[in-house]
């Protein structure tokens, strides 16, 4: 291996295959640097990284065989490794490797690596991490707060909760770096109150980053002080949307607030406030340890980096798995899945959460990324995909998601409050079979009155989803209104859509 | 009996307030910890809340009512909640709901007699690749998840969930 590499060293790369190989024997590379550093070689690993920043990406030599790229686990890596939760084994796996890198590194150079790097915001949204990070100010009055989305609870989603209960001190990790470049002095990650099991797994790997010095005052013997807290949710779906979590921070019911301003100028506290998703911060690590470069190489245009993806309905191998961003849904169904379970035919399926707009099996060749899922026709939101069969009647899933979206509605805003209860009842209906044709108009009128008007993008998850089972399944509706009842299978004996609003 | 914490839960109060820079930002952990000690969130558990946080009673009220997990009457000893959203849906969940009240003998919304367990229908648990599946909240505090059921695993579950029950209280009884 080493003779190898050394004897291209001079050479420059060609292919992309070439570039690919590259990239790994660069993370290698970091290591051995980060490693060097660590054994009191810092000012030669400075100079040897300088002097390699300014050259066309010579090869260096590797030590470590690096695996083949597509199957290489990171923000799962540590899913299957017994007692990965705990520091010792977590560092044994090269864990805080990234952030004694990243404080040798200062705030700018950290944010530019993340934006070379294309992570784009895990919550569903897709914003642009490096530049949400630039739109903090660097300096203030008061301290700056980090505030992590651990609310997970977009229907179809199940991915964070993986992550802080496996791999939470990889979590913590990113959030110190984070800290360290943005100049932030507390942290508070708002889980799910329900998550009980990975508020505790977090709470005891924060113990742990205190007692080995990672967290508090002068961490890692820097003038570097930093502390973190979990916060518990209570039961409410809206406070994943950030405005709504910060409300839930403060103690208030989680009303989403007017924006702008936007938490980076006025957040939690009336500080300048950075959310982020778990996911998003778990990341953070791989970007430093392998370059904002690598992490972009390893998916497509603008959206870089491994990802987790959840795959549920029924197939045959439901769960989290990663993959590179911009990896195509039929792969995702049917390598990682492993396809439709037996007598299961795919109808539908949703790419990210029930605030997507639904596709049919012809957009299964689209890529996961926020602009291919666009043009697609949906949008990539959690990246957790619900598959359904043919046997799933779509009238009664778009009047299940309408009672969802009513039920966790805050009701701040008319067209939200009123029109999700409206939009159910009319779907009912034609689901209980009393529908009248003229309600399709009437439904695609009210999705128009909620879009664009409300105060968060609750009211959005309402209109996109709900019209999209009119415009892609429209024969469907009709069907139902023509016969005047529902041809499809129940899902309960007693129960119809009709009354199946959530306690 | 009174509503006051006690020497442990004491220890976690004091514990919650220092991690914010106001009191009012400990109110959701607070309202758990008053839940896992006095069994439920009543009038006078909320004064309580309010007077040990000094925070007007209506910011209690507000939040107490907002959020879902307060339990503002006394219910079962444990309080099973099926996911029925779309990914439970499609996998079974609301043959779980029909199993289980077939099995308890009460409907959604209600409790069983002897005051062990009440049944009630949530949204989406982020479970859904493990779908279908309850969560069990236990007057304790304590929330367990059970994922990837079937009437066979509902059985076993309701087992081990009765085991544990004989050592609760029934909040109505807590405060
Ligand atoms: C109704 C609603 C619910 C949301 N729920 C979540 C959630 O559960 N978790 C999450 O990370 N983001 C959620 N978001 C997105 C957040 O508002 C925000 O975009 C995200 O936390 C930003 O972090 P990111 O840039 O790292 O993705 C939600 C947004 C809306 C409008
Ligand atoms: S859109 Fe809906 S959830 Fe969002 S603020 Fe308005 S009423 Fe509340
Ligand atoms: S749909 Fe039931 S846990 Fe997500």
């Amino acid at each position: 291996m080493t003779e190898e590499k050394s004897d291209k060293t001079e050479k420059s790369k060609e292919t992309t295959e070439e570039a690919a190989e590259e990239k790994a024997e660069e993370t290698v590379e970091e290591t051995e640097q980060a490693e060097k550093a660590e054994e009191g070689g810092e000012a030669k690993a400075a100079e040897e990284k300088k002097a390699k920043k300014s050259l066309p990406k010579p090869k260096a030599a590797a030590k470590k065989k690096p695996t083949p790229r597509k199957d290489e686990k990171y923000l799962s890596r540590n899913f299957e490794i017994p007692n990965a939760h705990n520091l010792d084994v977590y560092e044994a796996n090269g864990g805080y490797r990234a952030l004694k890198k990243a404080m040798k590194m200062d705030g700018e150079e950290i944010i530019e690596e993340v934006k070379k790097s294309n992570l784009r915001g895990r919550g569903g949204a897709g914003f642009p991490c490096g530049i949400k990070w630039s739109f903090l100010p660097k300096e203030s009055d008061v301290p700056k707060y980090l505030v992590i989305n651990a609310d997970e609870g977009e229907p179809g989603t199940f991915k964070d909760r993986y992550l802080m209960e496996l791999d939470p001190h990889r979590h913590i990790e990113g959030c110190i770096i984070a800290a360290w470049a943005l100049g932030i002095r507390y942290c508070y990650i708002f889980v799910r109150g329900e998550l009980q099991f990975a508020q505790r797994r977090l709470n005891q790997a924060i113990k742990q980053a205190y007692d080995a010095g990672y967290l508090g005052k002068n961490i890692l013997g820097q003038d570097f002080d930093f502390d973190i807290y979990v916060h518990p949710g209570a039961g409410a779906y809206i406070c994943g949307e950030e405005t709504g979590l910060i409300e839930g921070l403060e103690g208030k019911s989680g009303q989403p607030r007017m924006k702008p301003p936007f938490p980076a100028v006025v957040g939690v506290f009336q500080a300048p406030t950075i959310v982020n998703n778990v996911e998003t911060i778990s990341s953070i690590p791989f970007i430093i340890e392998n370059g904002g470069q690598w992490f972009a190489d390893m998916g497509i245009e603008k959206n870089g980096g491994p990802k987790l993806y959840g795959l549920s309905g029924p197939v045959n191998n439901p769960g989290v798995y990663e993959a590179p961003s911009g990896i195509t849904i039929r792969e995702l169904l049917e390598r990682y899945g492993g396809g439709m379970r037996d007598g299961h035919e795919l109808k539908a399926f949703i790419p990210g959460g029930s605030s997507c707009a639904v596709l049919k099996p012809d957009a299964l060749d689209a890529q996961m990324g926020f602009e291919t899922m666009r043009e697609a026709g949906s949008s990539m939101g959690t990246a957790c995909i619900t598959f359904m069969d043919t046997n799933t009647c779509m009238v009664r899933v778009a009047a299940r998601l309408a009672h969802f979206y009513h039920h966790e509605s805050c009701g701040q805003c008319t067209p939200c409050r009123e029109g999700s209860g409206w939009a159910a009842k009319v779907l009912d209906s034609i689901e209980a079979g009393r529908g009248r044709m003229e309600d399709l108009d009437l439904l695609l009128d009210m999705c128009d009155n909620i879009q664009g008007n409300t105060i968060c993008a609750l009211g959005d998850s309402i209109a996109i989803p709900v019209r999209s089972y009119l415009q892609v399944f429209p024969e469907e509706f009709e069907d139902h209104i023509k016969r005047q009842s529902c041809p499809y299978p129940a899902w309960s004996k007693r129960k119809t859509s009709a009354d199946s609003d959530a306690a | 009996m009174a509503v006051e914490f006690s020497e442990e839960a004491e220890a976690t109060f004091q514990d919650l307030i220092s991690r914010y820079p106001n009191n009012l930002a400990a109110m959701l952990p607070v309202l758990h910890l008053a839940q896992s000690e006095f069994g439920w969130i009543s009038v006078e558990v909320m004064d309580y809340v309010a007077n040990r946080l000094d925070v007007h009673p209506t910011k209690v009220l507000n939040a107490a009512t907002f959020y879902t997990m307060y339990n503002k009457q006394p219910i079962g000893k444990c309080h099973i909640q099926v996911c029925t959203t779309l990914s439970c849906a499609l996998m079974g969940g609301y043959e779980i709901i029909d199993y289980l009240e077939d099995t308890l003998g009460i409907r959604v919304g209600e409790t069983t007699p002897d005051g062990r367990f009440t049944l009630s229908e949530v949204e989406c648990l982020a479970s859904c690749g493990t779908a279908p599946m309850f969560q069990a909240s236990f007057c304790d505090g304590e929330i367990e998840y059970f994922e990837n059921l079937d009437a066979e695993r509902v059985d076993e579950v309701l087992k081990e969930l009765n085991e544990k029950l004989e050592a609760l209280p029934l909040p109505k009884d807590m405060h």
